[in-house]
């Protein structure tokens, strides 16, 4: 069986400044692994080398057994975006419009099947929004839009689920049902790649980390992470965490 | 076929929750709305209430304005019947081949045309009769109008894409293309004696225009402005230098001003004609991508990692675009284009609750738009594109004043 996402000695530049520098690492079926750094570490680079919205310089990445430029799969893959990136604060969109997105990658230019909506309503219902599906999605408080977005995902029915910080402006009551959620969904198999500044939280829901500083400090499973210090060599001989907000 | 633009009609119909009762308050739509929500919810019974009194206005509203676009559709698709009997009036193509000629006598489509022709005009005096006017019984008026209706229903079709992309003026820089391409057209009619249609020229260049745009904006910052006033600003000033280089060279025989400002003369069968074609391509092209251009807009990243062909997608929007203005040049004019794409797509965003909402409600807004400026031009003797503008504004604040939600719908960063 392949594994979900496989960096092969993986670099890239933005012009002259190095922002990942030979990531090797291997995100298997079933997979909780939470991706840290400290600001500007060229986490969210590596989540795009992976998800093929950037190519590398230097390295390979497969998706799925597939080198990541032939990938056509993407029905397989959920990604939740750092909020800044979507449309959704402004634009005219319902949350049943927004999870529906879900099913496009399967329907193509065909209409949405009867099956399709209704995977959709149940995606609503799994993340507890249906009473929400009329409501616009800029109408709807941090932790509310998130679920949308991972409504949207889970309606692709993806094998991967790709989280860009996806808990930044969300209260700290509905970040922790986000989280029991996401255990939920990976207890039911979905791998899982999650950025979070919030190196408390990785480490109590991930069951693998990767700390990355443009280099790979640690990748392997939490309780080594733990133990040893990559932490402080990632984020310097302070070891204080930085809390960054975009 | 008009009205079907939008494949996955499927939340079409009223929700599992609408209520059979009669709607009191046809006002109260905003009830979802946090703000009165809120107020509501010190209430639970009065809440629920709400609730579903929302859910039974919602449907009405639905039933109004997909009646609304079900009758756009109709009026556009009886006014591309005009056109076409307008079209094959002439026996088109019958002087390639004696054949040719034939199939419209032997068939008898060739006479039934004419004679349908000529019943609409005779509506037209009837109606002219009413009205105490001096409009309908005139085919150019007739064009006029199934150009204004058709551009009405397709600019606010592809503005509602490009408003949510944040590419609202992209609009305005490819009128400036078409411009140039005008330019183009008077130039070869000049040199050559060519006597083909100037918009068919201005079309082409528009179209690489749109395609320049697109590549300048891949290869720079994406769709950041600073393309698109370089594009808009470059093609005009290529327009003017060709306007007056051929100035010296012959004599110029159409008048600038009308395609700045948009005029009744500058629709000719052709171009109506043009304008027909033009939107049936259009509205194909968004019923087949709907799903994908509401991705891409909503989000370009998501939607790359579905595997869409984000770069094709916005390409098809920008050459899109490029055709729409091309037609909408006619009655709106290269300044004033742009507008028609954007302002009734603001009106719309104000007060719809869903993007499908949005795209009814914009082709609507057009409409009314194109029809109160219509109105207006014709009775006072003034350009079409100023009028329809003007109207078009007017309906924008007129939503909000009724949307409670003011100024959040559309933000610009």
């Amino acid at each position: 069986m392949s594994s979900v996402v496989d960096c092969h000695g993986v670099s890239f530049a933005y012009g002259e400044q190095p922002a990942v520098s030979d990531v090797s690492l291997t995100v298997e079926q079933g997979d909780f692994l939470g991706l840290i750094g400290p600001n500007g570490s060229g986490k969210t680079t590596l989540l795009h080398l992976m998800l093929g919205l950037l190519s590398p310089d230097e390295g390979s990445v497969e998706l799925f057994g597939q080198p990541v430029d032939d990938f056509d799969q993407g029905n397989r893959i959920g990604y939740v975006s750092q909020q800044a990136t979507s449309r959704g604060g402004t634009m005219p969109v319902t949350v049943r419009e927004c999870v529906r997105m879900g099913r496009f990658a399967h329907a193509g230019h065909a209409r949405l099947s009867a099956e399709d909506e209704a995977i959709a309503e149940k995606a609503l219902e799994t993340v507890g929004i249906t009473d929400l599906a009329d409501q616009r999605v800029n109408e709807l408080s941090g932790g509310q839009r998130q679920r949308a977005y991972i409504a949207r995902a889970l309606a692709s029915e993806a094998d991967l689920l790709a989280l860009d910080e996806p808990t930044v402006g969300v209260d700290a009551e509905s970040r922790d049902a986000f989280y029991q959620l996401l255990e939920s969904l990976n207890d039911d198999g979905i791998a899982i790649i999650l950025i979070e500044h919030d190196i408390g939280v990785v480490t109590d829901r991930a069951d693998r980390i990767a700390c990355i500083n443009t280099e790979l400090y640690h990748h392997g499973d939490t309780e080594s992470f733990v133990e040893s210090d990559a932490l402080s060599e990632a984020y310097g001989a302070t070891g204080t965490v930085v809390h960054h907000h975009h | 076929m008009s009205g079907r633009e939008t494949p996955s009609g499927s939340d079409v119909e009223s929700g599992p929750e609408s209520d059979p009762e009669p709607v009191a308050e046809p006002e109260s739509t905003a009830n979802t709305d946090p703000a009165t929500d809120a107020a509501s919810t010190t209430d639970a019974p009065s809440h629920e209430d709400g609730i579903r009194q929302g859910h039974t206005t919602r449907s009405l509203r639905r039933r109004i304005e997909l009646t609304g676009i079900a009758l756009t559709g109709a009026v556009a698709a009886l006014l591309i019947g005009f056109l076409l009997i307008d079209w094959l009036r002439h026996y088109p193509l019958a002087g390639l081949h004696p054949s040719i000629e034939s199939v419209y006598t032997t068939t008898g489509i060739g006479p039934a045309a004419e004679l349908l022709f000529e019943q609409v005009l005779i509506a037209g005096m009837w109606l002219d009769y009413v009205l105490g006017s001096n409009l309908f019984q005139h085919a150019f008026v007739w064009r006029q109008v199934a150009t204004g209706i058709l551009v009405g229903i397709v600019a606010p079709l592809v503005g509602t894409y490009l408003v949510h992309r944040q590419m609202a003026l992209i609009g305005e820089t490819l009128a400036h293309t078409a411009f140039a391409g005008i330019a183009v057209g008077i130039l070869i009619t000049g040199l050559t004696g060519w006597d083909g249609s100037l918009l068919l020229v201005a079309l082409v260049v528009s179209v690489l225009g749109a395609l320049g745009v697109q590549w300048l904006t891949e290869h720079t910052s994406t769709y950041g402005d600073v393309p698109i006033a370089i594009m808009l600003t470059g093609s005009f000033a290529v327009g003017t230098l060709l306007i007056s280089w051929s100035r010296d060279i012959v004599a110029i025989p159409v008048d600038i001003e009308e395609f700045l400002f948009g005029s009744l003369s500058v629709v000719t069968a052709g171009g109506a004609r043009l304008m027909a074609i033009l939107t049936v391509a259009v509205v194909a092209v968004v019923a087949v991508t709907y799903k994908q251009l509401l991705f891409i807009t909503f989000d370009e990243q998501a939607a790359r990692v579905a595997q869409l062909d984000v770069t094709r997608y916005n390409t098809l929007l920008v050459v899109m675009t490029a055709v729409v203005v091309v037609g909408a040049i006619q009655v709106l004019g290269v300044i004033l284009v742009a507008g028609m794409l954007v302002i009734p797509v603001a009106a719309a965003s104000q007060v719809a609750q869903s993007f499908r909402e949005t795209l009814y409600l914009s082709i609507l807004f057009g409409e009314l738009s194109i029809v109160a400026g219509f109105a207006f031009a014709f009775s006072q003797s003034l350009p079409t594109g100023g009028s329809i503008i003007v109207a078009a504004i007017g309906i924008y604040l007129l939503a909000i004043l009724v949307s409670d939600r003011a100024g959040a719908a559309i933000s610009m960063h």
